[in-house]
This record gives C-alpha cells, structure tokens and sequence, in this order.
C-alpha cells in the first residue's frame, strides 16, 4: 500500500511538471495586450514545425519567437509592427493568412480555378453523354406500366 | 477524340509528376525551404557577446572590404558536426568565417570547439535567438556569403559540402581574386 502511494505521488507529481514545462506564464499589463500576444502567435507560423502556428508549437525557436512577441508588446510595438518585424525576417511565409499579391495568387486563388476547371470538364461530359437507346422504356413496357398503374 | 485529349492530359500530368520528383530528389526543389529574405540585402548587425568572452561584442567591422561567411551552428545539431571539417579547410584556404553559436551551452560549445577545431575568426553566443531571428534563420546549420560592401548575396541552409560550396559560393571568391589580381 506504501508502495502504491509513493508510485501515484510519483506519477502525480511528474504529471505536473509536464504541463509546467509547456505552458510559459505570461503576466500582461491589460487585458488588450493579452488579446494582441494571443491573436499575433495564433497567425504567426512556426518556421521549424510550419504545420503549427507560433501558439502550438514546442519547438525552441518557436518559444524565443513567443518571447520576442511578447517584449515587443511590452516595448509598446503595435500588432502591425510585430507582424511587419516577423515578415521583414522571414517573409510573407511566417503568415498564416499571407496578403494577396503576385507571389500569393495561386495560394489563394489556386484552389478556386482547380474548381472551375473541374466543373467545366464534369459540365462538358456530361452534357455530350448521349442518352442511349437501351435505357428508353420501350411503348411495350409503358403500355404494362400504365395498365398496373390503372388498376388501382 | 476526346479519349486522346485525355490520354495526353495524362502524360503531362506524368511529366509534371516525374520532374518534380527528380529534381526533389536532387534536392533542388525542397518545399521547406524558406526563401530568405536578405539577399541583396545589408547584412543585419550581430549584436551578441561572443563565445569565449561574455564582455567582449562581436565585431564585424573590421570584415568591411572583403568577403566574409556567417555560419550558424550549435552542438546539438548533428549536420554542424558533419560540416566542421569543410569549415576548418575554408579557414586554411583563407575565407574568413565569423560563428554563430545558437541555443547552446557556453562550456559545450568550447569543448566541441576543442575537439573539432575552431575554423572561426569571431564567434558571437546567440542562446536565446536573437541574432537568428534578424537573419531569418530557422534550422542550422545555415551559411550566408556577405561581400565587401557588407550586402548579403548568398545563402545556403543546411551543411556545406565540397558540391554545395562549388555551386553556391565559389564563383563569388573565384571573381574577388581575379579582380584583385588585375589591380
């Protein structure tokens, strides 16, 4: 029994310092600043994992990318600046929601012409698909058809 | 008719297929890659104390007029080490390399320093990334080529090799020799 409350302490214990080790506190001076910190490292990618955003990742660059967010903020830096700052370094990439512009058509619009195409290809051939000859209920089949119908 | 458009459809679509993935494998398309923002560019200032003297500021002033490397490394990663042995034959060749010690500890980079050989002239300590958040780095190894008028021209993320180097770089020395050979 002794053994088994040292072990539960143990794994207690351990559980805590795992959820210490993820989460950086942050103490913010108001309520808006908090709301900038959170909505700049929801939008700014992570460039080590580039699935995950700044808020997400774990990676070591991603913790000191938080932290410079976070002294910008505290320096006074407004959101445009630390987004500009970000993208200065490692351009439009860092953006989760990059602006539209040459480099970024395709980004953005790409997906939206691959669907026009399809519809196009899907409208065409269906369109020329001759109805056959074999699927037309021949006059005898009608003729049995409405016969059954009229018996009701 | 139409079965023929098709067909082709296909075949480009195969070709399209076939030379992206050779030139992935070939490492040329890498769909990682960040494209860096700083060719062109003046280099950013390295403001970080260097590694073997917590007092002393990194220096790049006195690197004006030549051509000169950045590399970034840490001894947590595995390539740094694989690239040393490159780095120390720049140095014997002359190409003056300043190090970027990122996200380490002092006495392990030393040590490493001690064992490898140090190929640096000047080697700034970068823990808490923020030289490497003003160049754009995001993985080490990374190498930049800065010239004479301090304008970042080339870079190369990822260990350098003896084919990286004669693809990347080495033209670049090839042209300063020359013209200070015509001088």
């Amino acid at each position: 029994m002794k053994t088994l409350n040292s072990l539960l302490c143990v794994f207690l214990l351990s559980f805590s310092l795992v959820l210490q080790a993820k989460v950086e506190s942050r103490e913010f001076a108001n309520a808006q600043m908090e709301e900038d910190y959170n909505t700049l490292v929801a939008e700014l990618r992570c460039l080590v994992c580039q699935n995950q955003n700044l808020a997400d990742s774990n990676a070591e660059l991603a913790v000191d990318m938080r932290t410079k967010v976070y002294s910008m903020l505290n320096e006074g830096s407004s959101k445009t600046e630390i987004a500009d700052f970000m993208v200065a370094r490692y351009g439009d990439f860092v953006l989760y929601r990059p602006p539209v512009k040459s480099s970024t058509f395709m980004l953005w619009f790409g997906p939206f012409i691959f669907l026009l195409i399809g519809a196009l290809i899907a409208i065409f051939y269906v369109r020329r698909q001759p109805i056959s000859e074999q699927s037309m209920v021949d006059t005898q089949t009608q003729k049995r058809a409405h016969s059954l119908l009229d018996d009701d | 008719m139409a079965r023929y458009v098709l067909l082709i459809g296909f075949f480009v679509l195969l070709g399209v297929f076939a030379l992206v993935l050779d030139r992935m494998g070939k490492g040329e398309y890498n769909p990682r890659d960040i494209p860096t923002e700083f060719i062109g560019k003046p280099a950013p200032q390295i403001h970080v104390p260097t590694l073997f003297d917590a007092d002393k500021m990194v220096n790049t002033d006195k690197l004006r007029g030549q051509l000169w490397l950045l590399n970034i490394w840490g001894t947590w990663c595995p390539e740094c080490w694989r690239e040393h042995a490159f780095l120390n034959g720049l140095k014997k060749a002359g190409v003056p390399i300043v190090g970027l010690n990122w996200r380490d500890e002092r006495s392990e980079a030393i040590a490493m320093l001690n064992q490898l050989g140090n190929p640096f002239i000047e080697i700034g300590f970068d823990p808490d990334s923020s030289v490497v958040m003003d160049w754009g780095v995001y993985g080490a190894p990374e190498t930049f080529l800065i010239d004479a008028q301090g304008i970042v021209i080339a870079k190369h993320a990822g260990g350098l090799t003896p084919d990286i180097w004669q693809k990347k770089f080495a033209a670049y020395f090839e042209h300063a020799a020359g013209s200070e050979q015509s001088q």
